[in-house]
This record gives structure tokens, C-alpha cells and sequence, in this order.
């Protein structure tokens, strides 16, 4: 809820960008050494039993749709998905007829933790803008893991997420991918194994927060989006010939440059270890920064909020880049006012990937919804998706967008066992998530207030959680 | 333009067409929002701009009667709360009408002044079954926003059909804020105010000047502040509405309605025996500021239950989505809150709340703003198939699905889209 307010404050010119999601970085384990990132994951799975999910109707998150469905979890992982499963010995059975079961939900995009609850302005960490390139920070020293937010999000399915700095510069620096698992420490989150990202974003945030800066924050360049994109151009400039010294080192050519934390992030992106997620609302800057990454060899993962992916899905299916969507927000903003309830089912009707993504505390608790609503606006024009190929809106796509398509975001055996059991059809209003699996464990059942999380925040103050 | 003016004309037209000739309009479930509840297969058949009758299907209708069929019909909603009409692109303030922060006047600002009935989202919060308005102007440097107004959302000239109906005034944590830094300082100058409504006559005879208010901004707030006019405050925290409900018993002629009330749940009894009625948004549940610790996603329900009147409303970019209001009734309806309570928090509840008779409801006698929908109106999938205010049938196009018909196909082999309109 704060987070949207700030985005809309920011839309009102008053302060500074924030509407973005972040992009992520280097790599956990992937692409650098373990040695290489002083911040590993140390993220483990709870203990789970062998449970056998049956007789619900199971959305496998890659297509397919299998009423009287069962799924078999064993040692946190997927073991079975099929009509005809028998609970191994020792096993736990739910009963879930009537029930339906899906992949956990990844939003591609949040704040949570740099923004968190309550939204003061001590808790303000998501846009470190004292620059327009600030490639060199990274959000999860922004993170705080008492946010109240992620125990809502858990609630509405999320099992993991990626936190983005916000899109104030035109580099805002990595993202990271967390499972959803309340924790301690912020590396008690992170998805191991997940690539870094990096946030981009084009538009009037950057221009605005520096360029018309209202003497509140730093003036001068970008003043226009094509300052932003000179921006753009001159940062990837220096990363390649800093990738150049990189490379030449490594191959006994002499020593390696200076550290540098911005320029190595930049050539991170460059080496393709690090995923580019690129806040873009205008389908004409798309097609610019399409341009830019040929120029300079990278690639584009994702370009978010997206409003105007429509008018080039068809470029976007060329080129490979999902759009990260909001179902229906529009007219808050210039870039904005184009926005259609069709975007998400045109985009994925010209066979480019669609993602539904929430950049709210308030959307990531309902994305199911979003999705639904989404692919109702595109039945009644005829693109008529089935749930169960819609569904990869929300898990197997945001999870390809992040790297971790291997890992997680569908219902296959050997995946992670991140699963939602909902009570009814999860494209309706009145579905609920009532039991939600990472890892195997089960993390949250709307029934047991043993199994919802309660953050530090909350204790002690007449809530204590959402539903007390 | 002058294809606008046909338009209009062709509107005039339809309009003439429909007043002659009842329309039946049949549901497999039609909410009524009256005694008579929900229908099974049931008619509600319009003539003149009037509901005429409300019943079985198998009652029958009136011969010559122009058929329209629907999974579900329900009366045309109102949106409690919104901005929608004050701005066409709400983060451009040259477009955005709803708050003045440099102006000298602030309790007499009449927001209806700034609805303009083309707003583009006008037209997009109708084609999501809404078709009246309660709007609201917004504060931002003092407490009292100015005069908020009711309108339907048939884009026509006329739309507003009552300005002034309520004074907006901001308390809780952003009135601290805005009164100087703290509620001390917000409760101070809501006092002074209303001294200086009450002592208007001497006050401003003798030296023009009052404690807080402008002349013309003390005549404005003198309705609602003796109760003939509805003060509508905006709050959140359990504390911010007991000191409201204090204030009301100081002042027992005050019409008081809350918007916020994130923390209503709390003061749930007290507010059903001072039968003041709550505006809410059913989707906070974090406690996003130090106002809203308590917010639960079952606040709706609890209030409800409690026995107050409780509309719902979105009160995220309430200027273009506020159409948004079914999505978040149904999942009051997820947290328990029973159906036919969130059906009436977009219905009879803002009805009630602002003084609108014979709209909300599907009864004979009433104003034929009646929807039809492809479902039930408070799944997300959902949407209305046909839309009446005062009987005219509605047009369901905006600009939105303007720009969606023109890159439905990408194919520019022959010429630009610029020439598909």
C-alpha cells in the first residue's frame, strides 16, 4: 500500500521515481564463484515430509491441466505429477478434491523489503539516487527481511520474488531473486543458485528525478530521454572496455583494472551473467533500447510495467524479451496513459512471454487475480488462453525471467516443491491460498495460525498479522 | 469534432428510441438490493428511465418489448469515493483538477468546477457497471479539501446531478502533516473552524478575518457544520475516529461519514450506535504507516457484522480505476464478509451514504441504471454486456478499446495504424 502511494506521489511529479521493479545482478553461484560474491545465499529448506497432494484439479504450470490430479512431494522436490498416484509409505495425504493445485506464484518484481511496511520515510531504500548510474548498488543491502509485506504475499501464493531497486536511475543497480521464506537475514532468502539482475529504466523517472530534480535532488543530466539515452550508451562505453581489460587479464594479458563495483556489474551484463530488467512503459523506447543492447551485445531479459508491449509484441517476440505487466493500471502518468486491460493476453497472443508482475505490496498478494482479469479482458476479444497455458504468466515465465526456470515455476519431477493449494479456482475472486509449499515445507495454511508468519514489526501491536 | 456531434446526435437518437420502448433486460441471477434479494431467473424490464418492474422471468413482460439477456444483472454501482472526472492523466498537473495546494480558498472549493464528463476514464469506469459517482475533491494545504459532488458517468454534458453534497476534510496522520506536524494542530484548526462558522456574523462583519477560515471558506463549511450537509472525514486509526466520534457527540446535529477507517474494525460498535458509516478499501491489510497497524483484510467483515454501513472502494489511483471497487468487494467477500453486504457496499451503501434515492437498487419506481453482466460481478473475469443510466442504454467503447481495436493486428503492409480509426 505505501509502496503504490510513493509510485503515485512520484507520478505527481512531487518526488522522486520509484514505480520500478528492480533488476538483479551477479551471479549466487552461477557465472561468478562463490568466492566471487561475499554475499552467498545460506538459504537451506525447511524439513517437509513426503506428501501426496490428491484429487485436486493440478495446473502443471507448463500447459497442462490434469483433473483428479495428484502431486507427489518427496524430500522437497517433485517427484510425481499424474491421475493415478499412490502415497508411498509413510507418507502424508491432503485431500484436496475440490481443490486446486499450481506452481507457486514468482513475482517478478517487488519492493518489498527496500520499501517496506510501514512506509516512513526511514524505510525509504529502494532508489539510491544520488546519481542517474548507480550500477554499483545492489538491493539487498537495501532489504529489510521484517518486512510485513512478504507474510502477505506468502498468503497469496508467492514462494519467490524478485526485489529490484526502484527506477529512478537510468542503472538502479542489481536486483536479487528470494524464495519466500521469512528469515533472519536476507541471505537466509536468497534463491541459491539464482543469476544477479540489473535494473534499467527508461522514461520520465530518470529525466525527472535528475534533470527536473526541483532542487531537491541532484540536477543535471538526463533532462530528456535522449539524455537517457546518451546515459545508456556512455555507461556501456566504459563496461566494455572495462570487460576488454577483464578479459585481457584473464587471458595472461597483465593485470586486472581496479575494482570497480559499477563497471563490474556492467560487464556482468555483458558476459551475460547478469540479467537485464528494464522498467520501460512506452513501446517506442523499447524498440530504442532494443537497439542499444545489439550495439553493445547484451541482452534485454525483461522490460517492466510494459504498458505499451502491445503495439510491438510482434517486435518483442522477435527479439526474446518477456514483458513484465501490470493487468490494468493506466493514466497515472504520460508513459502511462496508453495502458489496455488486453496488454498481458495480446502480448502472449503474438507469441511474445508474458508475465504478470505486481510492483505492490498490494498486487503481489492477489497476482492470480491480475492474471485473471487479464485473461478474461482477452477471452472477450477472442483470445481465448486456457488457465492452465495462463498460468505461465505467473510462475514458469517470471521464473525463465530470472534464471531459475530449471529450479522452480512448474509442477515437474525433480523441481523444487513449490506448490499452492488454493480452494477453489485459482482465477477467481473468492479463491484463497490455503496452503503454501516451498521447498516441500509448508509454509503458511490460511486455517492454522501456527503456520502464518508474524514479522518483529508486527508484535506487540493490535494486528499482529493479517487476519488475528 | 464534428464526428463527436454526430455521435451525440445518433446518442439523442438511441435516447428517444429507448424512452418509447421498454426494455426488458433478463438475468439468470438478478440482485435486486431490495427485500426482494436475489432472483433466479428474473426480468427487469425499464421504460421511460424508470425500472418498471422487477420479477421472474416467467412472470412475463410488456409486448414489444426490446429483449436483452445476461448471466447476471444488478443495479447500476456507485463508486463511494473517487477523483475520477478531476484529472485526465492524473500525474500531469495541468490535467488534474483535484487538489489546489496554492489556493487561497480551500472549504470552498466546489470540485464539481473541475469534473469534466469527457475524462477518458469517464467512459472506462462506466464499462465496468459503475454509474454514478461520488467524487471527491483532495487536500494538501489545509484540512478541508472543499465541496464534493455526486455525477453519473454518462460522459454527457449534465452529468454532475448534485454538487456540494459533502465537505471533505482530512484528518489522521496526513492531517497532522498538512495542520502544522501533529494531530494536536489538526484538531486545533478543525475547532477553529468551526468557531468561526459559528460565529460567522460577528467574526467577519467586524474585522473579515477568522481563526482559520477565509470568509467564503466559513460560509462554504456552514452546512456541514450544522449538520445540513454531510462532513466527510478522511482517517485511519482507531484513535483518529473515536476523537471523530467524540466530536460528533459535542456536536450532535453533524452528518459524519469516514473514509480510510483502516482500523475500524476496533471501534466497530461505537460507530454502528453513532450510525456513522465507513468508506473502506477492503484491500488494506498492512500497516503501511503508523496509522493502519491494525488493518486487516477482514475489516470489511468486521464491520459488517458490527452493524455499520460500510461502502468499498479502491483508494489506489481512485481517479482511473475506481472500477477496481468489484475486484476488491470480492475479496471482502473472500474474507468473510457475506455477499450481499459487499453487493451493497457498491450499491445502497454509497446510496444511503449520499443522500441518492432511487438509485442503487433494482425496484420499481427507481432510476433504470441497471447493468448486465457476463458473470458474476465480483469475479475479476467479470464484465457488464450492457450498461443503462436513467435507461439509455450506454456506449461500452472507450479510448482504451480504441487503442486495443487498432493493434489487435500488427500489420502495417499496406499502411501505418495511424489510419485504423
Amino acid at each position: 500500500m505505501h509502496f503504490r502511494k510513493l509510485c503515485l506521489v512520484a507520478m505527481a511529479g512531487l518526488m522522486l521515481a520509484a514505480c520500478e521493479k528492480p533488476g538483479s545482478g551477479d551471479a549466487g553461484d552461477k557465472g561468478a564463484s562463490e568466492a566471487a560474491n561475499p554475499f552467498p545465499s545460506t538459504y537451506t529448506a525447511y524439513p517437509s515430509e513426503t506428501i501426496l497432494i490428491a484429487n485436486a484439479t493440478v495446473l502443471d504450470g507448463i500447459g497442462g491441466r490434469i483433473e483428479n490430479g495428484s502431486v507427489l512431494i518427496e524430500n522437497g522436490k517433485i517427484t510425481s505429477v499424474g491421475t493415478d498416484l499412490t502415497a508411498p509409505e509413510g507418507a502424508v495425504t491432503i485431500d484436496a478434491a475440490g481443490k486446486w493445485v499450481t506452481p507457486g506464484i514468482i513475482d517478478n518484481h517487488s519492493h518489498l523489503g527496500a520499501y517496506p511496511s510501514p512506509g516512513v520515510d526511514a524505510h525509504g531504500d529502494g532508489n539510491e539516487i544520488s546519481g542517474p548510474v548507480t550500477a554499483e548498488v545492489w538491493v539487498e543491502h537495501s532489504i529489510w527481511p521484517q518486512d510485513p509485506g512478504f507474510t502477505r504475499a506468502l498468503a497469496g501464493g508467492i514462494t519467490s520474488l524478485q526485489i529490484l531497486p526502484g527506477s529512478a536511475n537510468l542503472f538502479g543497480g542489481r536486483g536479487v531473486t528470494l524464495k519466500n521464506v521469512p528469515a533472519r537475514t536476507v541471505q537466509a532468502m536468497k534463491f541459491p543458485g539464482a543469476p544477479y539482475t540489473m535494473k534499467m529504466a527508461c522514461g520520465e523517472n530518470p529525466k525527472r528525478v535528475y534533470g527536473y530534480g526541483r532542487g531537491t535532488t541532484p540536477g543535471g543530466a538526463p533532462y530528456s530521454r535522449m539524455g537517457n539515452v546518451a546515459g545508456y550508451r556512455d555507461a556501456w562505453i566504459k563496461a566494455t572496455d572495462y570487460k576488454k581489460q577483464l578479459d585481457k587479464a584473464k587471458n595472461g594479458g597483465g593485470e586486472p583494472p581496479k575494482r570497480d563495483l559499477e563497471l563490474e556489474t556492467l560487464a556482468g551484463v555483458l558476459n551475460g551473467e547478469i540479467l537485464v530488467h528494464m522498467h520501460c512503459y512506452r513501446a517506442d523506447e523499447m524498440a530504442q533500447i532494443m537497439d542499444i543492447s545489439k550495439e553493445f551485445g547484451y541482452k534485454v531479459t525483461a522490460f517492466h510495467h510494459a504498458v505499451e508491449s502491445y503495439k510491438i509484441a510482434d517486435k518483442l517476440a522477435e527479439y526474446g524479451a518477456c514483458s513484465s505487466m501490470w493487468a490494468d493500471w493506466w493514466g497515472f502518468k504520460m508513459e502511462a496513459y496508453d495502458g489496455i486491460p488486453e496488454n498481458i493476453p495480446l502480448v502472449h497472443n503474438a507469441g511474445a512471454c508474458a508475465i504478470v508482475h505486481s510492483d505492490s505490496d498490494v498486487g503481489i498478494q492477489r497476482l492470480n487475480q491480475e492474471a485473471a482479469k487479464a485473461w478474461g479482458d482477452g477471452k472477450r476479444i477472442g483470445i481465448d488462453v486456457p488457465i492452465e497455458i495462463a498460468w505461465q504468466w505467473l510462475s514458469l515465465n517470471p521464473a525463465k525471467s530470472l534464471g531459475i526456470d530449471k529450479e522452480t515455476g512448474s509442477l515437474e519431477p525433480g523441481k523444487m516443491a513449490d506448490v499452492v493449494i488454493w480452494s477453489t479456482n485459482p482465477f477467481s475472486t473468492y479463491a484463497k491460498a490455503e496452503k503454501v509449499f516451498i521447498d516441500g515445507a509448508q509454509m503458511f495454511d490460511r486455517d492454522d495460525p501456527a503456520l502464518q508468519p508474524v514479522m518483529d514489526f508486527e508484535l506487540g501491536h493490535p494486528g499482529e498479522g493479517d487476519r488475528k | 469534432m464534428i464526428r463527436r456531434l454526430l455521435l451525440s446526435l445518433a446518442a439523442l437518437a438511441a435516447t428517444s428510441v429507448a424512452a418509447a420502448q421498454p426494455v426488458a433486460i433478463y438475468g439468470e441471477t438478478v440482485w435486486t438490493g431490495t427485500s426482494q434479494g436475489t432472483i433466479t431467473d428474473g426480468v427487469v424490464v425499464i421504460n421511460n428511465g424508470r425500472i418498471v418492474s422487477v420479477g421472474p422471468a416467467s412472470g412475463g413482460v410488456p409486448s414489444g418489448a426490446t429483449e436483452v439477456r445476461a448471466q447476471w444483472v444488478t443495479p447500476g454501482l456507485i463508486s463511494a469515493f473517487s477523483r475520477t472526472g478531476l484529472s485526465e492523466v492524473s500525474g500531469v498537473d495541468d490535467s488534474n483538477d483535484s487538489v489546489a495546494g496554492s489556493s487561497p480558498f480551500s472549504a470552498a472549493l466546489n470540485a464539481a468546477d473541475g469534473f469534466n464528463p469527457e475524462t477518458t476514464a469517464i467512459a472506462v469506469t462506466r464499462r465496468d457497471g459503475f454509474t454514478r459517482l461520488a467524487v471527491a475533491p483532495n487536500a494538501r494545504s489545509t484540512l478541508f479539501g472543499g465541496q464534493g459532488f455526486l455525477a453519473d458517468t454518462s460522459g454527457l454534458p449534465g452529468s454532475v446531478f448534485r454538487e456540494r453534497v459533502f465537505a471533505f476534510v482530512v484528518l489522521g496522520e496526513r492531517g497532522a502533516s498538512i495542520a502544522g506536524g501533529s494531530r494536536p494542530a489538526a484538531w486545533a484548526a478543525l475547532r477553529g473552524a468551526f468557531d468561526d462558522v459559528r460565529f460567522f456574523g460577528a467574526r467577519y462583519m467586524t474585522h473579515n478575518d477568522g481563526n482559520v477560515l477565509t470568509r467564503m471558506d466559513a460560509q462554504a463549511l456552514m452546512p456541514a457544520a450544522k449538520g445540513d450537509q454531510l462532513m466527510l472525514f478522511q482517517a485511519s486509526r482507531a484513535s483518529d475516529l473515536d476523537a471523530i466520534m467524540d466530536f460528533k457527540e459535542a456536536n450532535p446535529s453533524l452528518r459524519v461519514a469516514i473514509v480510510g477507517a483502516d482500523e475500524g474494525w476496533m471501534v466497530a460498535g461505537r460507530l454502528a450506535e453513532l450510525d456513522i458509516p465507513v468508506i473502506v478499501d477492503a484491500f488494506s491489510n498492512l500497516p503501511s504507516s503508523f496509522s493502519q497497524l491494525a488493518a486487516t483484510s477482514e475489516n470489511a467483515k468486521r464491520l459488517s457484522e458490527a452493524g455499520v454501513t460500510v461502502a468499498i472502494v479502491t483508494l489506489d489511483n481512485d481517479s482511473h480505476l475506481a472500477r477496481l471497487a468489484t475486484q476488491v468487494a470480492g475479496n471482502a467477500v473472500a474474507n468473510g464478509m457475506s455477499f450481499d453486504a459487499a453487493m451493497e457496499a457498491l450499491t445502497t451503501a454509497p446510496a444511503e451514504i449520499f443522500g441518492m434515492t432511487g438509485l442503487g437498487v433494482l425496484a420499481p419506481g427507481a432510476r433504470a441504471d441497471v447493468v448486465a453482466w457476463d458473470g458474476d460481478p465480483l469475479e475479476a473475469a467479470s464484465a457488464p454486456s450492457a450498461v443503462y443510466i436513467d435507461g439509455d442504454a450506454q456506449p461500452l467503447e472507450t479510448r482504451q478499446t480504441k487503442l486495443r481495436d487498432r493493434y489487435r493486428t500488427l500489420d502495417e503492409s499496406e499502411r501505418p495504424l495511424a489510419y485504423k480509426h
